[in-house]
């Protein structure tokens, strides 16, 4: 019995020789540490932490099994999903292959890959969301609209930066704050990107209290940051019903390829709105988007293998998606100025900050901010108009740019 | 035909500015959809007979003011931190399946244990 030769065998598969042994191995270990740091930021600064505890985690996975050339073990395979796409490989857009090969996290990717995940997590915000104030108020649907602006300036940005026109798409939809959107646009234009880009836009969501207030200060001034606003009008059941009916044909019929997020948002809310379907709604809320959001952050956080990640390029996509982040409140300000001034000063402006998608968490923001200066003054349920109008203008936002580089 | 993958600068600007066009008009199309569709159902609601005055079976209550419509109403808070106000009632919403905006409180105060 060859005892030394077994350990030896053992030593050399092992993880901890791999890092000094394997072409790049050091690379893992940042990583690793990387992954440390987001489940410290997760787990004890409670940053989005449903999603960043499985990103970091999957992040951890993927990196501790996964070596340049010791790929046997591996739980999340690059090399295969490049194969998939590579239009000149015998194995692109091979599923077969890729269930042959596949790690648990490969599989886990399928369903990213198919843009499943996006759109049930879609499913489960639409059933969560209350649209009555942007029915209350369909103007809101302007400063939804406004706050796309980072996603285009990002964009230009990106180009500008040398990167391709799909990938500058995919860096740009970061600006609509809107995480399965970035997600489900990044996969089917630049899954290549899907790491860095998920987590400068899960990042930037939880640090919206810091990004926005500077911003929203400096854009305003005391008077216009004390208005009250008047109450909206009641919104029948009916309309709340009618609603997601609408805006799923709308929608759909003006950009079909925002199908798949509006299609599934739009039935989420139908679920909530219908009353004949309570128990399906409750599931979309809860146990759907829980198990969605398990899969869908560990096989993100998978894809963020040292070999793709540790790049300059990874550096340059946090940089733009703050820039995005801040362009867009800029732009939702912008908006909420115009409002203020043809309205004659009715509209309180730090509302159009929300427009931003991040829901609920712009919104709450408008709220703080406005009550610092107003004591009185709720503006939730205003900018809860402008923050759901935001996650329709995004998808529209990534519904225009699969067309154009998908 | 424009290289979209290796896009040029100026083909980018284009793109750029044309994307936020296409979403603000997208929005402002769906904005007046929903401005009609709320007035046909405003229409129908006033065209509809009024319900027959139920038999008074037991008085209701004196209301003494319409609270806005939309909103959880005007309302007073009594040795309670506004933060706290805020969580009573979204769990009040929560505990009786209601959006807030449909509720109407009229005031919050906190009860002290001695007082209870």
């Amino acid at each position: 019995m060859d005892i030394l030769g077994v350990l030896r065998t053992l030593g050399a598969e092992s993880g901890f020789a791999a890092f000094f042994m394997t072409d790049g191995g050091w690379k893992n270990l940042v990583m690793i540490i990387i992954a440390f740091v987001l489940l410290y930021l997760g787990i004890v600064k409670k940053f989005e932490p449903l999603l960043l505890c499985g990103i970091a985690f999957g992040c951890l996975l993927s990196n501790l099994s996964y070596f340049v050339g010791m790929g046997a073990n591996a739980l999340y395979h690059p090399e295969i999903w490049e194969a998939f796409l590579d239009h000149a490989s015998p194995y692109y857009h091979s599923y077969g292959y890729i269930m042959r090969e596949a790690g648990l996290l490969d599989f886990f990717y399928i369903g990213v890959k198919a843009g499943i995940y996006p759109s049930l997590i879609f499913m489960g915000v639409g059933a969560m969301t209350d649209f009555g104030p942007l029915l209350a108020n369909p103007k809101s649907l302007l400063l939804g609209a406004a706050a796309q602006l980072g996603v285009f300036v990002a964009f230009f940005g990106a180009v500008c930066l040398g990167f391709t026109g799909p990938q500058a798409a995919s860096i740009g939809i970061i600006g609509g704050a809107d995480g399965p959107t970035a997600i489900f646009l990044t996969t089917k234009l630049a899954p290549e990107l899907l790491g860095p880009i998920a987590i400068a836009a899960y990042s930037y969501m939880a640090l919206i209290p810091l990004i926005q207030p500077p911003i929203m200060k400096a854009m305003t001034n005391d008077k216009m940051r004390k208005v009250k606003m008047v109450q909206s009008r009641e919104v029948s059941k009916t309309e709340k019903i009618v609603f997601p009916i609408v805006v799923a044909t709308f929608v759909i019929l003006l950009l079909p390829s925002t199908a798949p997020l509006i299609g599934c948002l739009m039935l989420g809310n139908l679920f909530r709105e219908c009353g004949v379907t309570d128990r399906l709604s409750d599931t979309a809320q809860n146990a759907l988007m829980n198990i969605v959001t398990i899969f869908l952050a560990t096989s993100v956080g998978a894809t963020m293998v040292a070999q793709n990640f540790l790049n300059l390029n990874t550096i340059k996509i946090i940089v733009l998606g703050l820039i995005a982040f801040a362009i867009s409140t800029v732009g939702g300000l912008c908006g909420g100025l115009v409002m203020y001034k043809t309205s004659g000063g009715a509209i309180n402006p730090l509302i159009g900050s929300a427009g931003v998608s991040a829901v609920p968490m712009a919104a709450r923001v408008s709220q703080d901010v406005g009550r610092r200066y107003n004591k009185n003054n709720y503006l939730l349920m205003h900018a809860m108009g402008p923050n759901v109008a935001g996650v329709i203008g995004s998808a529209i936002a990534a519904g225009f740019l699969l067309s154009v580089f998908g | 035909m424009i290289d979209l993958v290796n896009i040029s600068i100026p083909n980018a600007a284009g793109y750029a500015l044309l994307g936020y066009l296409v979403v603000f008009l997208g929005l402002v199309m769906l904005m007046c959809v929903i401005l009609v569709m709320g007035r046909i159902m405003h229409r129908e609601k006033a065209a509809s007979p009024a319900p027959a005055a139920a038999a008074p079976a037991a008085a209701p209550a004196p209301v003494k003011a319409e609270p806005a419509p939309g909103s959880a109403g005007d309302f007073k808070l009594y040795n309670t931190d506004p933060r706290d106000a805020a969580m009573v009632m979204a769990i009040v919403a929560d505990t009786l399946g209601k959006p807030l905006n449909e509720l109407r409180f009229i005031s919050i105060r906190e009860v002290k244990e001695d007082e209870v």
